[in-house]
């Protein structure tokens, strides 16, 4: 993913959740039954799950531009040039 | 959101924390159930009423129970328990409770019930201050919900005594 579907992924995920925290509770409420509040609650997180974690194609619009890497050779990086100060050697 | 990880763990604690708040919020709405429960208690015989042995009096007594207790009933119970208890004064305690009977009502369909019983447990006092007692007997009911907060009431009825000598 990349960071704009990363940031994606995290609102749909909160929403879809809030949503359907609320038609849960509606709909057990209605119905009078805390057993169908919990079995579509539990049904709306493995989807909301399915939606957001694995790395769908459509998180990834905006890839970025990682350097190519023989491009990369031509601009080597700068070496940091060190005096070393060479001790006895331990024993 | 970086890893599959990540967004498992971000998924899963915000899932169970709104569970948590929908629990809360199911809770505060048996508040808005208002119950009218209804209930009568008939002595039908008092079957022995003795001294034992230690110098405590004991009755055993049959008695009708009937009662309407489905308005307590919300989408939010598990059950319901109930049990009747005597009341009475005595010289060494303003008030004496004495469990007579009990039971569980595990679903709206068993609210509305009577039942011919003998007392479950033993109508005991403290001493030998049970002739001629008058006594009340209440029935306390504790609705008991799938999850939050639970509500007890009673009922009670008056009127009643005991025989003036043992028998």
């Amino acid at each position: 993913m990349d960071w704009q579907g990363q940031k994606l992924a995290e609102q749909i995920m909160q929403i879809m959740l809030l949503v359907f925290a609320v038609t849960a509770f509606v709909a057990g409420y209605v119905l009078g039954s805390f057993q169908m509040m919990v079995l579509v609650y539990a049904g709306s997180v493995t989807l909301t799950g399915l939606i957001t974690i694995p790395n769908w194609p459509f998180f990834n619009r905006h890839p970025l531009n990682w350097l190519d890497p023989s491009e990369a050779e031509k601009h080597p990086k700068p070496q940091v040039t060190v005096i070393s100060k060479k001790k006895g050697s331990k024993k | 959101m970086h890893s599959f990880g990540y967004r498992l763990n971000g998924l899963l604690t915000f899932a169970v924390t709104i569970l948590a708040l929908m629990c809360a919020i199911t809770s505060l709405s048996d508040n808005f159930n208002t119950p009218s429960p209804s209930a009568e208690i008939k002595i039908m015989n008092i079957n022995w009423f003795q001294k034992q042995p230690q110098g405590h009096d004991e009755v055993s007594l049959t008695m009708n129970v009937s009662a309407d207790l489905q308005s307590l009933f919300t989408w939010n119970t598990k059950q319901v328990f109930i049990f009747v208890a005597a009341e009475y004064e005595t010289r060494k305690n303003s008030l004496n409770q004495v469990s007579l009977w009990d039971a569980i009502i595990p679903a709206k369909e068993h609210a509305k019930f009577w039942i011919h019983t003998s007392n479950k447990y033993r109508f005991v006092d403290q001493g030998n201050n049970l002739r001629g007692k008058k006594f009340n007997l209440t029935l306390h009911w504790h609705v008991m919900p799938k999850t939050g907060k639970m509500f007890a009431d009673k009922i009670v009825l008056t009127g009643y005594s005991l025989p003036e000598e043992y028998r």
